[in-house]
């Protein structure tokens, strides 16, 4: 069986398991939301200043968002010893992550599919640059967070206080993506920069650690 | 330039700390050697 | 061996004396910034060392990761911790000689934020080591080094496109130093560059015998007459 079927069969098999319980995706949007609100509350910006303000918010937002979610992303394979099948398999580690990463991708693409409408609602927000721009930061982004995210996750399993470790682990590693993210928005909404560079070194992040984590699953599956 | 004076007692404060923070961790493993080779 | 080292640690305190000396009292004293400029004899030390030894825990890590040498892993531990510490100078240097110079704490330009940001990994890096309780604590804590020195290099791109494009004040700018203070500042390397072998030393030596105690530890209580007999 080829790395590409199995990371789909996987992939699959999770989405479907995503769907018929929904408790992982219901508690996650309320979350969202919930989030959305309390950052509406903390800042009242007019049209200009959100403007200038909206990339970090929206991020961070978004950050916290993926990091609920990342944090489950082994939970099921935890409860029922699939790792150690998995392990004792010859399917590739690789595929295993790529299923996971991608599942969290799709996860936390939906989040900010819902988020982001709210966000333009509550701030007003208006992007004066090249808006359709913001379709590459966010999957670019997204995919940052989600790939070292979904490492990390692996890492963390045996470890105490392990709901804190994956933000511990994840948030200074990820601090060029985060720094471009936000950037890349905010001078798309304010239209006064370029996104340019920072797509750049959005992409070059993501085709790094993708390569890093690709090269060291493996190692961090059977380790732990 | 009381910054100048703070600067290098903050740097010999930490690293006094950290010294500090060896020889504690020496004298618990002393102590559990002894604990062994009772 | 055992002879050497309290013969190093008297040289290196020696040294440090002497350096501390020419810092605040021999050298030149700075024509824009005055005596504050001082500061810089201990901050740029610290920093070099700092990233000797993380330099250091990479070259470790990657070893462990080939071929799982214990010495390999200890040395990581030892230049990781260390690291920190000295990594902690600079931060707080820093912004103690940033303040009465530019007015401002703290600023993001490149070398400051890519300190701030390694610390931070290799602060992660300790707590993983003190959370994990997986037996392959070592080899996890060697991918993220990994991690961490790829990361680096994003780092300083993403501060350079930040100030291309926000202009930011520039603290300890460039320019050609005087060679007295450049002698200075490399005689206060040197001392701590001896100072910080000397930590490592004690550090490696404490965690060989940390070792050591755990796994006769592990093996009293396994050979233990169990009371079910």
């Amino acid at each position: 069986m080829s790395l590409a079927a199995i990371t789909r069969a996987t992939l699959a098999k999770d989405l479907r398991l995503e769907w018929r319980s929904r408790d992982a995706i219901n508690s996650m949007l309320f979350f969202a939301l919930l989030v959305v609100v309390v950052f509406s509350f903390s800042f009242d910006p007019n049209a200009e200043e959100s403007r200038q303000i909206a990339g970090g918010l929206v991020w961070v937002a978004f950050l916290f968002a993926a990091v609920v979610a990342l944090n489950q992303t082994w939970a099921r394979e935890l409860r029922n010893q699939v790792l150690d099948a998995f392990r004792v398999s010859p399917a590739p580690a690789n595929s295993l992550f790529l299923a996971k990463a991608l599942g969290n991708f799709i996860f936390v693409c939906v989040l900010e599919a819902l988020m982001t409408p709210l966000f333009v609602v509550f701030y007003k927000l208006r992007a004066l640059g090249p808006a359709w721009q913001l379709i590459p930061v966010a999957v670019l982004g997204t995919w940052a967070l989600v790939v070292n995210g979904t490492f990390f996750a692996a890492m963390s399993i045996r470890t105490r206080s392990r709901e804190i470790m994956l933000p511990l682990l994840l948030f200074p590693i990820s601090i060029p993506a985060i720094l471009a993210m936000v950037n890349a928005t905010t001078a798309i909404l304010t239209g006064e920069l370029s996104a340019w560079f920072w797509l750049v070194l959005l992409a070059t992040y993501d085709v790094v650690f993708t390569i890093a984590c690709l090269l060291l699953f493996e190692t961090v599956l059977h380790a732990e | 330039m009381t910054f100048l004076y703070v600067a290098y007692a903050a740097t010999w404060i930490i690293h006094i700390t950290y010294l500090g923070t060896l020889v504690q961790r020496y004298k618990r493993l002393q102590r559990e050697i002894e604990a062994l080779q009772k | 061996m055992k002879r050497a080292f309290p013969i190093f640690a008297v040289l290196t305190a020696l040294l440090l004396s002497y350096a501390l000396y020419e810092a605040l009292v021999a050298a030149p004293t700075e024509k824009t910034m005055g005596d504050v400029q001082r500061i810089f004899y201990y901050h740029v030390p610290s920093a070099w060392t700092a990233f000797l030894l993380f330099l250091i825990n990479f070259v470790a890590s990657v070893v462990y990761l080939i071929r799982r040498s214990h010495t390999a892993d200890i040395v990581a531990v030892v230049t990781a911790e260390v690291g920190v510490v000295f990594c902690t100078v600079v931060l707080v240097t820093g912004p103690l000689w940033a303040r009465p110079v530019w007015g401002i704490w703290w600023t993001w330009d490149v070398r400051l934020t890519s300190t701030l940001v390694l610390w931070l990994i290799y602060v992660s890096y300790l707590m993983l080591r003190r959370f994990s309780t997986s037996s392959q604590t070592p080899l996890l804590a060697a991918a993220l080094a990994v991690f961490g020195a790829l990361d680096v290099p994003l780092v300083y791109f993403s501060i350079w496109i930040f100030r291309t494009q926000h202009p930011q004040p520039v603290i300890g700018g460039g320019g050609s130093i005087d060679p007295r203070m450049l002698h200075i500042l490399l005689l206060n390397w040197v001392a701590f560059l001896c100072f910080a072998a000397l930590i490592c030393w004690s550090r490696y030596r404490l965690e060989r015998l940390r070792r050591e105690v755990e796994e006769t530890q592990a093996l009293e209580s396994l050979l233990e007459p169990r009371s079910l007999r």
